[in-house]
Parts: structure tokens; C-alpha cells; sequence
């Protein structure tokens, strides 16, 4: 997004801001899953007094940060492989209830990173058109399918310059009508009955541009704000 | 009387047949019973179908399998990993398939074959090309799939510590898969760091009571 800035002035945010701005509106109490990527992001950025249990599909609720150096247990990691901490009070159980949680529809809110999201809230977070990778799905269907608040982290565009927000998904789906709220480096937007509905924009950027940067139409809030 | 132990991997991998379906536990390398593994390299049994989460990281466990072509196919949710040049490199080529399966339909077909029960209606990957094929049926109004039970004619499996009548204690993650496929194979084999005596585990923290477990191995490890 580069280029954005050079030509317009306009900043997009950083995926850690990204990830702090979807921080804000996690409820406290609640049981959360964050994706690989940019939503593991979200636990960095939580309000501290908000008490939100995380959920780790390898079998672990309330999981907590990486552990200081010399302190990694080889049984204790999370759905990245990477080394982390369970929180006081926190529990393991096996595979099976782990996904009874997420496909049960017990977590309240789950974070994925995505490569596309259609503007009827189909997710493509699995695989792309890219015939050189493994095809890999992990637990991104059972996450995407159980839980009734899914939310998107993701770049508005790709590298390119080509929108992520579109009509109908290119790539293989992971499912579809799951994602609630799309979370992106310049705006949030809200998947409604109605279609998709701008909630916030970057400072500077204008709502045509934006539009111009998204394939699916859009509509802005009247009530919009400033993402920051 | 009742004695599961036996004295080496070797006995305790003994009988498995070429072109045997053997369910692995771990998650990553997390809870990978990678002795038992190495133990299945050693007896030359081949045309395998490995059920596992993942695919083998670097050379071992069971990266090491399909290094050495023992390995017709893979049935598993993530082979990407860190380092999964063996199973990219032999998917590549040819030399095995691949049949990727949603964590949570993996784990539950499984279950199912373990509790005794034929199948089940799930709504993930309904409508994705990863059920191309099986049956598709509108449940109150709900898009799901029939999924049919995954049972091994072996599963292997790591746990803590164990007791000769083959009762189980996991350690945190590494918990994962191994309390549900010592449930759906016919011959459940557990790798575990020490065996204590009959009375000695927490009666409460049993993972997988003894009657789903047929052969216990001791191995040195930390955990």
C-alpha cells in the first residue's frame, strides 16, 4: 500500500494497528480464537482489566504469551507450533472437544486472516489459485462454520494492488455467509443483510476511493467514523 | 492377570502388514510418538496409509516414512509445515495422495469409528470443493455433509506415563489426537516416558482408560 501513501497522503494503518483496532472491540469475559497471522496480533493489544480467555485448537483454553527464553515446555504450544503459556485457570483437552468448542458454536467471537471475503460474507482462507503449496486446511472450516461472530483481519488489496473485498470469492471457499466484520489496514466494513457497509475510513481517505479499491459495492455509514 | 508392557518398540510395533492404515497422534511434533514411528520404519512394512493432523516436519517421524516410500497415502488437515520438503517433494512426484480432512472432521470421524457409530452430518466444508463427492442434505435448513467413520488397523500413540493395565496420563497439548484414535484402531500402541505402578495415577486424571489401549512401551524422554 505503498503507493497509496506516495500518491495520496494517506496512511494506511500497520498490521499492528490492525490488529489493536479489532482488540477494541472484543467484550470482556469473552471466549475468543484468533487465527494464524495477523489476528495472534490481537492478544498484544488487549485492554488490560478485560478478562478474554483464548482458545487454542490444539487443545487449550486460556492461553497465554510466549514463554521467557529457557522456559519453552515441548508440550505446550499453540495452533502455530509456537511455544506459549497457559494463564491461571486455564485447561488442555483433546482434539475432539476442542472443536466440539468451535464447531459447537461455544466461542463467542473468532479472528481469522483471510485471502478473499465476498460481500455476502463468503471466506477464502485456505488455499489459493497457487498450485505450488500443499493443499492445507487445518481447522480453518470448523472455526469458520461453528461460531456466529467471525472476523476478518486482511490487507484491503493484495500486493498487486488487487481488492480482496469482491463480489463472489475466486479462490476455493472455507465457507460461506461466515464473516460479520472485515477488519483492513484502511477501513472497517460491517457484512450486513443489505450488503457490505462502511463503519470506518482511514484519515484522507475518501469514499470513492475506497470503493475504487474494493470490488463489491459499498456503502457508507451514516454514522461513520475515523479508523484510527 | 493383566500386563500390556512389553520391553521394546520393536515388540511393540510387531504384526503391523504392509498396506495397513495406522492413525498417528501429534500435533506437529507435539505429542508425536516419533520411537514408535521410527520402530514402524524398521520392520520394512510399506503401502501404509498414515492417518495424522500433519505430514512430517524435516526428516523424521513421518517425514521419515515417506522418505523411504513406505507411504501410499496421507490422509491429514495440514501438511504445510516449517519444513515439509519430504511430503512436497513425494505429493510432487506422485508417489503419494493426499486426502485433506478438516481438523474437526478428522478428529470426529475418529470418534465416531471408536464409539461405534456410522457417520455423521457436519456443516463445515459444506459447499467448499473438499467434499466434492459425498452426500450433501439441508438440515433445518442448515447445508451439511455426511462424513463417514476413519478407523485404523493401528493407532500409535505418546502419553506421559501409563500402568500396566494400560491407563493413560497425557501432558497438556501433547494431549491432542491421541485420547480419541486410541479409541479407533485395532491395535493401540502407546509410547510413554514412564510406567508406574497399578493405583499410582490419579483415578480423575486418567486421559484413556486401559480397556482402549493394547500395548505399552517404556521410552527415555523428558516427558
Amino acid at each position: 500500500m505503498k503507493h497509496l501513501a506516495l500518491r495520496t497522503g494517506i496512511t494506511p494503518l500497520s498490521r499492528q494497528q490492525i490488529a489493536a483496532r479489532a482488540a477494541r472491540d472484543v467484550p470482556d469475559g469473552s471466549f475468543v480464537n484468533l487465527g494464524i497471522g495477523m489476528p495472534t496480533l490481537i492478544a498484544d493489544h488487549m485492554t488490560a482489566g478485560k478478562e478474554v480467555i483464548y482458545h487454542s485448537e490444539n487443545g487449550m483454553l486460556g492461553m497465554g504469551p510466549a514463554p521467557a527464553p529457557g522456559e519453552e515446555d515441548e508440550n505446550l504450544v499453540n495452533a502455530g507450533k509456537q511455544f506459549v503459556t497457559l494463564v491461571r485457570g486455564g485447561c488442555y483437552f483433546d482434539s475432539a472437544q476442542s472443536f466440539m468448542m468451535m464447531r459447537g458454536g461455544h466461542l463467542d467471537m473468532v479472528f481469522l486472516g483471510a485471502f478473499q471475503v465476498s460481500e455476502t460474507g463468503d471466506l477464502a482462507n485456505w488455499v489459493t489459485d497457487d498450485r505450488n503449496t500443499l493443499p492445507s486446511v487445518g481447522g480453518a472450516m470448523d472455526l469458520a462454520v461453528g461460531c456466529r461472530d467471525i472476523r476478518v483481519l486482511m490487507e484491503q488489496v493484495t500486493r498487486d494492488g488487487k481488492p480482496r473485498v469482491l463480489r463472489r470469492c475466486t479462490y476455493p471457499l472455507t465457507a460461506k455467509r461466515a464473516v460479520k466484520r472485515i477488519y483492513t489496514d484502511l477501513a472497517v466494513i460491517d457484512v450486513t443483510e443489505s450488503g457490505l457497509v462502511v463503519r470506518e475510513m482511514v484519515e484522507g481517505l475518501d469514499f470513492d476511493r475506497l470503493q475504487e479499491l474494493t470490488e463489491a459495492p459499498l456503502c457508507l455509514h451514516g454514522n461513520w467514523s475515523l479508523l484510527a | 492377570m493383566i500386563d500390556k508392557r512389553v520391553a521394546t518398540v520393536e515388540e511393540a510395533v510387531a504384526g503391523i502388514r504392509d498396506g495397513a492404515t495406522i492413525l498417528i497422534g501429534g500435533f506437529g511434533d507435539t505429542g508425536t510418538p516419533f520411537e514408535l514411528i521410527h520402530a514402524v520404519l524398521d520392520t520394512g512394512a510399506r503401502d501404509l496409509t498414515i492417518v495424522s493432523n500433519n505430514a512430517g516436519n524435516g526428516y523424521v517421524g513421518i517425514a521419515a516414512l515417506l522418505e523411504a516410500d513406505r507411504v501410499r497415502r496421507v490422509v491429514c488437515s495440514y501438511p504445510r509445515s516449517s519444513d515439509c520438503v519430504v511430503i512436497d517433494r513425494k505429493f510432487r512426484e506422485g508417489k503419494v495422495e493426499i486426502e485433506l480432512v478438516p481438523q474437526g472432521t478428522l478428529v470426529e470421524r475418529m470418534r465416531c469409528a471408536g464409539a461405534g457409530l456410522y457417520g455423521f452430518y457436519t456443516r463445515t466444508a459444506a459447499g467448499t470443493p473438499l467434499v466434492d463427492g459425498k452426500e450433501e442434505r439441508i438440515i433445518d435448513g442448515v447445508e451439511c455433509v455426511l462424513e463417514k467413520p476413519l478407523r485404523g488397523d493401528v493407532a500409535l500413540i505418546k502419553a506421559t506415563c501409563a500402568d500396566r493395565w494400560g491407563n493413560l496420563v497425557y501432558s497438556k497439548t501433547a494431549r491432542n489426537f491421541g485420547p480419541i484414535m486410541a479409541t479407533a484402531a485395532d491395535l493401540t500402541v502407546v509410547q510413554v516416558s514412564r510406567v508406574v505402578g497399578l493405583g499410582e495415577l490419579d483415578p480423575e486424571l486418567i486421559g484413556t482408560p486401559g480397556i482402549f489401549v493394547d500395548r505399552i512401551v517404556e521410552v527415555g524422554g523428558a516427558s
